[in-house]
Formats: structure tokens, sequence, C-alpha cells
């Protein structure tokens, strides 16, 4: 018998430890997010109570189950005004009176969380709204603390996070796994989600440093758990991968002036460990020889890690996976750095010739990094005066002031050399 | 005989004037009943709240989706249908191979049934 202490305890970790599981199934059987939500918060609640007094049951997370599923039965006969109330109380008292669940529920249980997932992610909710509700439903973090990390009014994603609960429902998005067909666009559409949440942490423009450290961690958690439910999928394992060795970094990032670039970095700051995971993940995803978005860009940042210095690192491999990732998912980004690239592993002129066409366009001509990118290749090819004139347009694009004062060093020794 | 489209338009109102709303429900049923009665009801349907919508576009191989009711204002209703789905996802694949999803759009707007009006059908 455990201590009143004890039991609270435990109450305490089986909340974060099952709260999804239990959640996850909580709303397949009630058929509505918020009903579920507000279900587990009682049973929760009651535990708190009875378990310092009872004793902690054998099988706490199946206890709260339960108990959130009774919570809900009450909930439902005396909210009169929720939707399909009738059919959604005869589900639950069938499933109360149950004394072993069956085979079928069972195997239910396994996908749940690849469907709370795959439903906080559809397409038919607005992104920010997916991005919100993942983040509140499968992480465990609260409203206010969602609302500090994007800056916005706590009351304002209180109800964009209770809208797209009210569309799940009133739309009838149903709680499942998409079909095969559907599964590969669907995914894409949840590992975006996930990438947002972490980029959203890892670009430290602005907000609450600690709440961003969070989201980074929030992300690789479901990065983490999509690679369990869905363990043959190399794009899945190439985002944990990629947020990996992003993050391992994250405390050499920054120092007192700012931001650090990575040729820069203390290395000692590094992650090793998680590094060392990321690699493995890496590696794991290449093996299903399934090349995606993310694996390429893992691949890209493992090759900047394992040089030995900046000097050392192997750009020709890096043009390589840049050329790929330019014909998956062509962009500006993609294409610059695919130039710089080029430009440092076969001479900057090859590289010059790749940037011409995008600096004729018109959409591009306020982009710093290629312009930055224009001046560093000038430079290295020798032609001073047109670098110069590159680094001063690259200038004053720049607005972090770590970066711009960076960029005038540069300028500075290519005058004085 | 001609079929004629009754649109109904509303202001989206707060709690309070949709519980003012919810007391004229006999007010419906008798008007729809008649209707019924005398031979003229085709189809009808009370629409869940515009923020339940999603517009569907297909613009060359892309299936693009928006949340919410965003027609542009060049676009003008131009013909319904109301189809019996297994959920949003089957509806909105069917709305993408509509030729208007192509050159306009196509919104999606769940209808309530009996099971979510207030009180939720016999319990």
């Amino acid at each position: 018998m455990t201590g009143p202490a004890e039991a609270a305890t435990v109450a305490a970790r089986v909340f974060r430890d099952e709260r999804v599981l239990v959640l996850a199934t909580l709303i397949r059987q009630v058929g509505d997010f918020q009903l579920a939500e507000d279900a587990m918060q009682d049973a929760f609640e009651s535990a708190l109570v009875s378990w310092p007094r009872d004793g902690v049951p054998r099988n706490p997370g199946a206890w709260i189950n339960v108990a959130a599923r009774r919570r809900a039965i009450d909930r439902l006969r005396r909210e009169r005004a929720t939707a399909d109330r009738a059919a959604r109380l005869a589900e639950l008292v069938r499933l109360d009176e149950q004394t072993h669940p069956a085979t079928s529920e069972a195997t239910m249980i396994v996908d749940d969380r690849l469907r709370l997932i795959f439903t906080c992610c559809h397409p038919a909710l607005d992104p920010s709204a997916q991005v919100a509700l993942t983040l509140r439903t499968l992480g465990g973090l609260t409203t206010g603390e969602i609302a500090r990390a994007f800056l916005v009014a706590e009351p304002a994603m209180g109800k964009r996070i209770a809208r797209a609960k009210r569309k799940i429902t009133n739309a009838r998005i149903r709680y499942q796994v998409p079909a095969d067909d559907e599964l590969p666009g669907r995914l894409r559409g949840v590992l975006r989600v996930v990438y947002l949440i972490f980029n959203e942490g890892y670009s430290a423009s602005s907000g609450d440093q600690l709440t961003r450290g969070e989201l980074c961690g929030e992300a690789i958690r479901l990065g983490r758990l999509l690679t369990e439910l869905m363990p043959g999928e190399a794009e899945v394992r190439g985002l944990l991968a990629l947020m990996l060795l992003h993050d391992a970094r994250r405390a050499a990032r920054s120092d007192t002036s700012g931001y650090v670039a990575l040729a820069d970095q203390d290395q000692s700051l590094w992650d090793r460990a998680q590094i060392d995971e990321g690699l493995r993940a890496l590696a794991t995803a290449v093996r299903f020889r399934r090349p995606g978005q993310y694996q390429l860009q893992a691949a890209i940042t493992a090759l900047h890690i394992q040089a030995a210095d900046p000097d050392a690192t192997d750009w020709a491999r890096i043009a390589d996976l840049y050329a790929a990732l330019g014909k998956l998912s062509p962009s500006p980004v993609v294409q610059v750095n695919h130039a710089a690239a080029v430009g440092f592993a076969h001479g900057s002129e090859v590289g010059l010739d790749l940037l011409r066409p995008l600096l004729a366009d018109p959409a591009l001509r306020r982009y710093q990094p290629l312009h930055a990118t224009h001046a560093e290749l000038l430079s290295r090819s020798g032609d001073k005066p047109a670098a110069a004139q590159a680094y001063q347009q690259a200038i004053t694009l720049t607005e972090n002031a770590v970066a711009r004062s960076e960029l005038r060093r540069r300028l500075d020794t290519l005058t004085s050399g | 005989m001609s079929q004629y489209l009754m649109l109904l338009y509303s202001p989206e109102g707060d709690e309070a004037a949709d519980q003012q709303r919810w007391a004229e429900m006999p007010l419906w049923l008798e008007l729809t009943e008649s209707l019924r009665d005398a031979g003229l009801l085709v189809a009808n349907g009370a629409l869940h709240q515009t923020d339940t919508a999603t517009t569907v576009r297909v613009r060359g191989d892309e299936v693009d989706m928006t949340d919410g009711p965003f027609a542009v204002t060049k676009e003008v209703l131009a013909g319904f249908y109301v189809l019996e789905c297994d959920g949003l996802d089957e509806a909105l694949r069917h709305a993408a191979r509509f030729p208007t999803a192509r050159y306009g759009s196509v919104e999606v707007r769940p209808i309530m049934s009996t099971a979510d009006l207030p009180g939720g059908g016999p319990a």
C-alpha cells in the first residue's frame, strides 16, 4: 500500500505520462474533443482524491480511462445541448457495461494516438489552428503557454483552439488514420506542422526564450512519438534527425552578443549525445531508400557538424544534396544554398553562374541571403568592387545586428586586404 | 412547374441571439410542414455556422483547402448539391470533382441533423 503523498506523486506522473494515451482513446469513445478533455480533467481530479485514500490502482492508466468515461456519461446526461447526445450516450454505456474490453477495442487503442495526430493536423483546419491544437492536445502545453510562444493574446488563442474543436465535431472530421492512398499527402501535412512548431522555437527572433526552448522540446517529443507509431516511414525519422541535429547546437547558437554562426560556434557546447541520436535516426531513415526533403536537410546538417573545422566541410556532397533537395521541393532558399555550395566546391565562377537567374528575379530583389551569398562568391572570385557593392546591398537588407556587423567585418577585410 | 432555390441569410449572432432563434423552432416546423403538405418542398436543411466551412479549389493538380467560407467577391453562387457522405473527407473529395473547383471555388458546409439540435434527439 502506498502512502497518501506517494499516491499523489503517482497521480501526477500518470497524468504526465499517460495523458495523451488516455485522451486519444477517450476522444474516439466519446466522439468529442472538448467533452473528452473535460471528462479526463474530472477523472484526474478524482484520482487525486481517491488514490491517496484508497491506494493506487493496479493499472492507473486504465483506471483513469474508465473514470473519465463515466464522467463523460454524467456530463452527457446533464448537458442536453450537446450534439449527437443520444448516440454517444448509448455507445459509452455499452462500453462501460463490458467487463473486459473486446479484442476489437484493444486493436483500436493501438492507433488512437495516430488518429489524434491526423485529426489535429487535418488540412480543413487553418494551419495556425493545426499547430495550436496539436500543441494543446498532444503536447503538454497550456493555452497560455502556446499563446505566449506565438505572441498571441491568451483569449485569442483559446478561441482559435475552441473553434478548431467545434469544426471537427460539427463538420464531422472523422477520427481516423487516412486511407493508404491519402496517407502520403496527409503525413506530409503532419510533418509540416511538427517542423513549424520546431522552427518557431528555433528561430529565436522574438518571444520568450524559455517558451521557445519548450517548443523545440515539444516538436522533438512529437517526432519521437511519430517514429514510434510509424516506424516504417523514412521521412518521419528524417525529420526527427533534422530536429535533433539542429537542437543539439542550440546552446552554441547564441552568446552574450547574440547570434553565433555555425562556423564560429564553440563545439564544446554541442550536445554530443543528441547529435549521435540524430545521426542514428538519419542512418536508419536512409536505409529505407525513400529520400525526402527532411532526410536531405538532415544529411546536409550532418555534414556541417561532422566537418572537423569549417574549412574541411565536404561542399561537393553538400552541393549534390542541395541539388536533390531542389528537385523535391524547389525554393529560393534551396537555390541560393545550392549555388553557394557549388561555388565553394567547384569554384566561385560556377556558383555565380547559378546565382545569375536568381539575381534577375524581381521577386528576390530584397532577399538578404541571395545578396550575402553573391557578395561572398564575388569576393572569392577576386572581383572586389562588385563584391563590395553586393556586401553593401546585403547589409542594408539585414535586420539582425550581429549578422550585420559580421557582413561589415567582411566588407572591411575586402577593402583593406 | 419550375424549381426555385431559396437562400436564407441571417446575421451570425452571439449565444443569446442563437437561443432566441432556437425558440422559434415551432414556427419553422409549421412552415416546413405546410410547404411539404402543399407538395412544394423539394429539400431543405439548416447549415452549421460559417466557421465550420471548408473552401475547396483545384489549381493544376493541387487540391487547395481553406478553413472558412472564402469565395472571392467576383465569385457568385452558381449551383448546389446536397451529398450524403461518411464524414468531411469524403465530402471534400467530391467537392474537388466539380468543374467549378477549377475556376471558382466550392464551399463545403455541414448541414445540421436532428441529432445536432439542442436536446440531441430522443434519449
